[in-house]
């Protein structure tokens, strides 16, 4: 399997686990800080099995690859780095990605590279959790008071252009199952569901995340990420 | 709204009360109650029960209610003999 392909995965975790973490002691609520670290760490532990994977494909470990790569040697889609915004912007986005990740993994499991079966078999039960979670709030945001349902759209509107590139994969195998037209039907039951109206498509498809080219944000995102490894190299604790 | 949390640690033994969460519905409490009180597998099996269901005796009647029971010994099992391995009795 194309090493560059199963990086860009592992970024794709690292990156959203790392946006995630940033709710810790900031949520709603107690309840929903415990939550959103958990969906944080489940995807923390896909990407340390992903970028192990593929640093023993490139000849570097796990924290060379979190820790000293620079902003355009992240392969990451831009959905991962798009920053939190409020609590619906989190939810739309994690409903999406989620979405995603199901149907990837599914297919990854039952595909040819046998390290990465394995690593997908495992994380999918964890994604349909992440999925389930960000269904229910869609739902009860969508359909609870005016001022919700306007958060969600909003946060809906913001992350869509984004996630046409999740199926524009140029450095993949096409995996079995994983298609926008799949994708759409899962997510626009839960937006149905929840008296959400699928955004329109304006031709706007921000991409090239795979290719190192990301959004203003990732760089502030890694800044933060990185700065302790980077100042004390080789650090423990 | 605030919402009781019981878990079963096990297949065999009952649900017991692992403590109290807040959440908007039923649905939310169970999933909450699953990342609050079961991620280091703690549990096969949740119920959750809005608090304010539970009617609970009074510490102010804890006399009446439980005082009469201390000195009836020949209501305690104490005089079998429990056979080994037997765990949960």
């Amino acid at each position: 399997m194309n090493a560059q392909y199963v990086l860009g995965l592992g970024d794709d975790c690292l990156i959203s686990s790392h946006r995630l973490a940033e709710w810790s002691g900031r949520a709603p609520g107690l309840e929903e800080d415990v939550a959103l670290a958990n969906i944080a760490l489940d995807q923390l532990g896909q990407a340390r099995m992903l970028l192990q994977h593929a640093g023993s494909l490139l000849g570097q470990t796990e924290d060379e690859l979190a820790y000293l790569r620079g902003e355009r040697e992240f392969r990451n889609v831009q959905l991962a780095e798009l920053p939190n915004g409020d609590f619906g912007h989190t939810i739309a986005r994690l409903l999406c990605f989620s979405s995603y990740q199901v149907a990837l993994y599914s297919g990854l499991a039952a595909g040819p590279d046998p390290a990465l079966a394995a690593i997908a078999g495992k994380a999918v039960k964890e994604v349909r959790y992440h999925r389930d979670y960000a269904s229910q709030w869609t739902r009860r945001l969508g359909d609870g008071t005016a001022e919700s349902h306007r958060r969600m759209a909003a946060g809906l509107a913001a992350v869509w252009p984004y996630t046409y590139e999740l199926f524009e994969d140029r450095h993949a195998e096409p995996v079995p199952g994983l298609t926008r037209a799949g994708w759409l039907s899962d997510v626009g039951a839960v937006l149905t569901a929840a008296t959400l109206e699928v955004p329109a498509d304006d031709g706007w498809h921000p991409t090239g995340g795979r290719d190192g080219l990301h959004t203003e944000a990732l760089g502030y995102l890694l800044a933060e990420m990185q700065h302790l490894h980077r100042a004390h190299p080789g650090a423990t604790w | 709204m605030l919402w009781e949390v019981f878990v079963r640690p096990r297949r065999g033994l009952s649900h017991t009360h692992a403590g109290s969460l807040h959440a908007a519905d039923a649905e939310l409490a169970l999933r909450n109650a699953r990342d609050l009180y079961t991620r280091r597998s703690e549990g096969v099996s949740i119920w959750v029960v809005p608090s304010s269901e539970i009617t609970a005796s009074s510490p102010d009647d804890k006399g009446e209610f439980f005082d009469p029971a201390a000195d009836k010994v020949y209501r305690h099992p104490t005089f079998y003999e429990v056979p080994e391995g037997v765990e949960h009795l």
